[in-house]
This record gives structure tokens, C-alpha cells and sequence, in this order.
């Protein structure tokens, strides 16, 4: 496959996932672009998100059409969220990279067995 | 809404930290609330907003924006995600909740593996992801 039939297709399948999970966009687009587009892994982190905020708007667009949206949890999580986007710059480069992944994936594993047993 | 606004701030960390956070917001806000898979995802899709655009702004003034790059990947990604948005919105929410964990699942392994300690030719330990 060419160039910009790499470039097509990874675009498609980004805002594809991320529209149909609400999330995930980036986890596919990062690696992505480093692999098939040799983008550096900080500019790869850059790019992506001016690649998912447009996409997140228009598939946000069409839930709040349709209905689906919890104003309310919305409000709180954003709240915590500013909060912990602070923190989370500080303790940038104080944790180790290693652990951070273990913990984070040992966490996706329990998250995912929950959600598709029960 | 206090585990709500705990769930916020915990996504908050990791994403600060350089890792997805709308896997950590979307499983801990369907265990706290009682919102459908759908909305919890449209949480998460709002949620990602500010912080996005703000870390944008950063991103486009350091240069670091392969703006090229990011245009072709625009074009056909709204493609994706008008699609993508309308198939979340057409299935069940049961349905839906186990292929997001089957992602999750993949996303997770995909996490350990970059969290193994990883020796390079030069012998020095590699740090991923940040």
C-alpha cells in the first residue's frame, strides 16, 4: 500500500474506534503514525491530538444529537479531571514509565474482564 | 458525583502523564453511576475536550504539530467517526460494553507489553509511551 492509502486508511480506522468507543483514538493513531508514517514518538503525541479533537467534536456532535449525553456527570468529571491533568504534569518524569504501563494495562485487563462477564 | 469527580481526576493524572484517559474514565464511571455505555462514552468524548484543545495550543506554539500529517488524517477520520458514532449509537448498550471491553483487553496487553523491561543493543532500559 502506498503512502496516502496509509495515511487514508489509518485516519479512517482512528476515527472510527475513537467514535465507536468514545475513546481510543490516540492508542491507535500514536503508533500509527510512528510506524507507518515515521512521525517522532513526541511529535506522533502532538499530532494525534490535533487529529482526535476534530474528530471527537463531530462523533460528540452526533451523540448529543441522539440524545446521549449525562450533562451532569460530564460537569463532575471535567471538574476532576482539570485537577488531575495538573498532578499528572508534575508527577510527569517523577514515576517510572515501566511501572506506570504495568499498573495501567494490569488495571485494563480487570476493567475489561468486568465489563465483558458481568 | 464524588466518585465521578474522583474518577475525572484519576483519568486527569494518567492522561497529564501522557496515557489514555478515557480508559480509565469510561469502565470507573459505569461502576460509580448508573449512566448507559453510550453516555459514559459521550462523557468521556466531552471530557476530552478542554484539556485537549488547551494541550493544543501548547503542542501547535512549540511547533510540534506535523500539521501535513494531521490534515490528511482529519479527512478521513471524520469519515470514521461520523460512522463509528452512528454504529455506538444503532447497538445495545450490552452489546457495546463487552466489544469496548474486548478493546480495553487488547489495549491492556498492548500496556504490559510496553511495560516490560525492555534491554536495547546499548543495554539501557527504553521508556515508552511518555
Amino acid at each position: 500500500m502506498g503512502e496516502k492509502g496509509k495515511i487514508r486508511l489509518t485516519g479512517l480506522v482512528t476515527g472510527f474506534v475513537n467514535g465507536l468507543f468514545g475513546s481510543g483514538g490516540g492508542t491507535l493513531v500514536v503508533p500509527a503514525m510512528e510506524r507507518f508514517l515515521h512521525v517522532e514518538t513526541h511529535k506522533a503525541h502532538a499530532t494525534a491530538i490535533a487529529v482526535i479533537l476534530p474528530l471527537s467534536v463531530l462523533s460528540l456532535l452526533i451523540y448529543f444529537w441522539q440524545g446521549e449525553m449525562a450533562w451532569q456527570v460530564a460537569l463532575w468529571a471535567s471538574g476532576g479531571g482539570i485537577m488531575g491533568g495538573r498532578i499528572g504534569a508534575k508527577l510527569l518524569g517523577k514515576l517510572s514509565g515501566m511501572w506506570l504501563h504495568r499498573i495501567f494495562g494490569l488495571f485494563l485487563l480487570a476493567a475489561a474482564v468486568r465489563m465483558v462477564l458481568c | 458525583m464524588l466518585g465521578v469527580l474522583l474518577a475525572g481526576l484519576l483519568a486527569g493524572i494518567v492522561s497529564g502523564m501522557g496515557i489514555g484517559g478515557g480508559a480509565i474514565l469510561i469502565p470507573v464511571i459505569l461502576w460509580v453511576t448508573d449512566v448507559t455505555q453510550q453516555q459514559a462514552q459521550g462523557v468521556n468524548l466531552l471530557y476530552f475536550l478542554p484539556t485537549a484543545a488547551v494541550a493544543l495550543v501548547t503542542h501547535v506554539k512549540n511547533g510540534s504539530v506535523e500539521t501535513p500529517v494531521a490534515k490528511s488524517l482529519i479527512w478521513t477520520g471524520l469519515l470514521g467517526a461520523a460512522a463509528g458514532a452512528l454504529l455506538a449509537l444503532w447497538l445495545e448498550g450490552e452489546l457495546l460494553r463487552k466489544l469496548f471491553g474486548g478493546f480495553l483487553f487488547a489495549v491492556g496487553l498492548a500496556e504490559l507489553y510496553k511495560g516490560r523491561k525492555r534491554q536495547t543493543t546499548d543495554g539501557k532500559e527504553k521508556d515508552h509511551g511518555l
